[in-house]
């Protein structure tokens, strides 16, 4: 392996072509030739000369469209994190690494500290207040309260945190569900009409809760729980991640306050919810009556990137979904394999080949549970990644229905000052002299107010899109951050499982030799 | 190449027989059998023929019809070439083009033109390690119909219809069932049978259950490669030689296949084997048969003479059975242990050697996606790893 980072010019596959004397894997010893020779001599223009360089460099498209473009982070050939990406190799890909500490119930915005993450990657935000962004919360200890229907789940939430924006470094509380959606109810009232991209709240599920509340201490009701807490733990962490949001006295009091009073108003079947419902569909409806002159090309031409963006997501997502799946369904073919080739090597008269056999039906159940964490896997890094970011595009896209709606109440101000100019116009032919004089006083009155209100409008819409255009800055950022991050944790779950499999095998290969 | 689930048949070069290509038009495969051989009982030193299936199925049920060959094992026939999975995906394919991305419609038809290719090598293989089977026995080898299979330049099917209104499918029709009654009910004599016979039938229902179950487990790990391959699809990843989908690796395509193409060919083997202890038991329940006839003709004093021999010659094909039967399932049980060995080892290679591979490329990803403004360190990252394999 060192000799092939030696002889670069040994480059039949003609992937890549370095200067000589270019040493691209250096020994490990004082520190990688690479900080020396500088970025000048590993250009692109090396690759382009190169006739399968470009083909195979297109492996993320520039395509704007594309999951992981918008953000290119400026990752420093000095970071000490790519020293050790660099220097750590070459060593064959069987030990590369040390494995995610959890398989099973990954988290998502945690603090991934294994080698993988770039600590540039944090770095990005202008911070106010000074104040660098280092909160990390965790949702966890779901604990069923009451009985029968009017039970519910309690959660942990606790909050580390070294901001001066928090009265202490570590704190918890405890929350139910209903007081997330009641967060997220306040915090989208308050800030989705003026523009901000308000993370959307874990759907509620009436099915799986009267499961959990019925008391079905069985796998699925377990499930549902560890799915709902990773939900709400995203959750927490996307909304906080925002700078305005974090410091909404509601996000704080969320956090921070032992009590809370509960929110009612969130409860699926109650007055307050079919009101949401129809309001929603009410504004679905003028949505499409809006007809809205656009005339800044940034907002047609991201409404359009969101749109195929929404299309391209829902699609993996319902592809990942049948993964998962289809991967639950190896499994328990897995499973019921091993178990058939237990009996089938019970059933062999030879020995050796009996216990060869046997060993295999072992392994075969070895790789079964390896395929279940896999499964888990696949869900909660892929599937419930993709299914929050389906909530989210439509809530930004939700942001863009205000701009239009702010629009509209701009226009709607115009038309009507317009209305009272043409009737004070008019006015002027009334025929009642006396009348006259009031007449007239009144109307400059409207028109003054209507004035002010169409002033008003515009700079609403004026902020509105300036919000927007920040705020989709932020969201893409924070969007490219956050796939890949999780699919980098995704690929290490199936590095790990193809390593253990190679251990499995490689067991067995004696076994099988063995047989005489 | 891998090719036998049985061990190495084809080295005797006084007869060598493969099929070096085929041609498949619409349902029917044209399988050309090319002989070379140093025996003068041929009329030439290496020729070839066109055959087809059903040629195959002629010729096996021929030597099974054949009364010499009752006390052997005759190889099981190959199973008839089955191109419909491959050709319902297509199909389906076809009609949900309009529904997918470009990208996505030629990686799939990509998938489905290897799957269909792979069931095509797969019954060329099944097809010639029958040949090869008889070829290799020394008494199957000098069959008559044998030699005509491999020689004889025109068309077969005239041949073909005759034997069947010969026979009329008459041992083949007769109830299978019968067969396991009929083997168990005998009252065995020879212990080395009476073993053989709870083994074989034992063991035969449990590699059915895992032939069955092992076909299962290749179907998942199509449908999950498919999964990916839409996935990969989707996400525009459009590298030339490393996808997605082998990130998962067409793990169906080399390992779990070999596994289960090693289970169904010795479940219809041990089926072949199973029809010699039905022939044998059958030959013995006519010797009883005659002896319980020469009792009565000997309490009517009629026909003894006839009544003698028949019980005589009951006797002499039912040793002679024995005997035959005998050396067969011995040979039988080494050549089983010597497959299952030679299988089971290439299949744990395989499996670490693509495990390997699979790790290295997802190495490759993850070092890609890190730097994706580093392009040319995850290059040589991945020249490297893929030195590895």
């Amino acid at each position: 392996m060192a000799d092939a980072a030696r002889d670069p010019q040994q480059d039949d596959t003609g992937l890549l072509e370095l200067e000589d004397g270019e040493d691209l894997f250096p020994e490990p010893g004082p520190g990688p030739a690479l900080e020396e020779s500088g970025p000048a001599s590993l250009t692109t223009e090396d690759l382009s000369t190169n006739a399968n360089g470009p083909k195979q460099a297109s492996l993320f498209d520039d395509d704007p469209d594309d999951l992981f473009a918008e953000a290119t982070e400026e990752v420093s050939l000095d970071s000490p994190d790519r020293d050790v990406l660099l220097s750590d190799g070459p060593s064959p890909a069987i030990t590369p690494m040390t494995p995610p500490t959890s398989v099973i119930t990954p988290r998502i915005g945690h603090a991934h500290d294994d080698m993988f993450t770039h600590s540039s990657f944090d770095e990005i935000e202008e911070e106010d207040g000074g104040d660098s962004f280092d909160i990390h919360i965790s949702v966890s200890d779901p604990e069923k309260v009451g009985d029968g229907m009017n039970a519910y789940m309690a959660y942990k939430v606790t909050t580390k945190t070294s901001m001066s924006l928090f009265k202490l470094r570590e704190f918890s509380v405890r929350r139910r569900f209903s007081d997330f959606l009641g967060l997220h109810s306040k915090l989208a009232s308050k800030y989705l009409h003026i523009g901000y991209i308000v993370p959307p709240a874990p759907e509620k599920s009436i099915v799986g809760m009267t499961k959990v509340k019925v008391g079905k201490e069985d796998q699925s009701s377990n499930e549902f729980v560890e799915k709902r807490r990773s939900a709400l733990e995203r959750y927490l962490m996307r909304t906080v991640k925002h700078p305005i949001l974090l410091k909404d006295p509601d996000v704080l009091q969320f956090l921070e306050s032992s009590e809370l009073p509960r929110a009612v108003s969130t409860q699926a079947l109650s007055s307050a919810g079919l009101l949401r419902m129809v309001n929603k569909a009410a504004d679905a409806v003028n949505k499409m009556t809006i007809k809205m002159n656009e005339s800044d090309a940034w907002f047609e031409e991201k409404q359009q990137h969101f749109e195929n963006l929404d299309v391209q997501l829902r699609k993996l997502h319902a592809s990942v979904e049948s993964l998962v799946l289809h991967r639950k369904e190896l499994s328990m073919n897995m499973a019921s394999f091993a178990k058939s080739a237990a009996m089938l090597g019970n059933s062999e008269d030879h020995t050796a080949l009996s216990r060869a056999l046997s060993q295999l039906a072992e392994v075969e159940e070895k790789i079964d549970q390896l395929q279940q964490d896999q499964a888990n896997a696949d869900f909660y890094f892929l599937s419930e990644l993709l299914g929050d970011y389906v909530r989210l595009i439509t809530a930004v896209k939700g942001v863009f229905d205000q701009r239009m709606k702010t629009w509209q109440k701009w226009q709607d101000s115009q038309m009507m000052l317009q209305k009272k100019r043409e009737a004070e116009a008019k006015l002027q032919f009334n025929n009642k002299p006396d009348k006259l004089q009031q007449a007239k006083d009144e109307i400059k009155e409207e028109i003054e107010e209507l004035e002010m209100k169409v002033q008003q409008g515009e700079r609403d819409f004026e902020q509105i899109s300036k919000t927007i255009r920040k705020e989709v800055g932020r969201f893409e950022k924070e969007r490219v951050k956050d796939f890949k991050s999780t699919v980098i944790q995704y690929l290490e779950t199936l590095l790990q499982t193809q390593q253990q499999m190679i251990k499995y095998w490689e067991a067995f290969l004696p076994e099988a030799k063995a047989i005489s | 190449p891998i090719r036998s689930v049985s061990v190495d048949l084809n080295n005797d070069a006084s007869l060598l027989i493969d099929i070096p290509d085929a041609l498949c038009e619409r349902d029917k495969v044209k399988f050309t059998v090319h002989t070379k051989t140093t025996l003068s009982s041929f009329q030439k030193p290496e020729f070839s023929v066109p055959r087809q299936h059903e040629d195959f199925i002629w010729l096996h049920d021929t030597l099974v019809e054949t009364e010499d060959y009752a006390g052997l094992i005759i190889p099981p026939a190959p199973p008839k070439p089955d191109f419909e999975g491959p050709r319902e995906k297509m199909h389906k394919l076809g009609e949900g083009e309009a529904t997918m991305t470009k990208e996505e419609y030629t990686k799939m038809k990509q998938e489905l033109e290897a799957e269909y290719l792979a069931v095509f090598k797969k019954t060329v293989q099944v097809h010639e390690i029958f040949l090869q089977r008889l070829s290799s026995h020394p008494i199957l080898n000098k069959d008559r119909n044998f030699q005509i299979f491999l020689e004889y330049d025109q068309d077969l099917s005239v041949r073909r219809k005759n034997a069947k209104e010969m026979f009329g499918g008459f041992f083949k029709n007769m109830v299978k069932s019968a067969d396991e009654v009929l083997i168990s009910g005998v009252k065995e004599v020879d212990d080395f049978f009476e073993q053989e016979k709870t083994f074989l039938l034992d063991y035969y229902s449990k590699i059915k259950d895992s032939t069955a179950k092992a076909e299962k487990m290749t179907r998942s790990h199509k449908n999950i490669a498919d999964d990916y391959i839409r996935i990969s699809a989707t996400l525009n990843i459009t590298m030339s030689f490393v996808s997605l989908q082998k990130v998962e690796g067409r793990v169906a395509s080399d390992q779990e296949l070999k596994l289960t193409e090693l289970l169904r060919y010795y479940m219809r083997d041990i089926q072949a084997a199973k029809d010699l202890l039905y022939r044998r038991a059958r030959a013995l329940a006519d010797y009883e048969n005659s002896n319980k006839a020469l009792d009565k003709a000997r309490l009517k004093s009629k026909d003894i003479p006839q009544a003698e021999e028949h019980q005589q010659q009951c006797l002499q094909k039912f040793d002679k059975l024995s005997e035959s039967g005998k050396k067969e399932l011995t040979s039988f049980k080494g050549r089983r242990v010597v497959a299952f060995r030679k299988n089971l080892i290439e299949m744990a290679e395989l499996e670490i050697k693509h495990a390997k591979v699979r790790s290295s490329i997802q190495l490759y990803y993850i070092c890609f996606i890190m730097c994706t403004n580093e392009l040319q360190y995850a290059w040589g990252i991945c020249k490297i790893l893929c030195e590895q394999i």
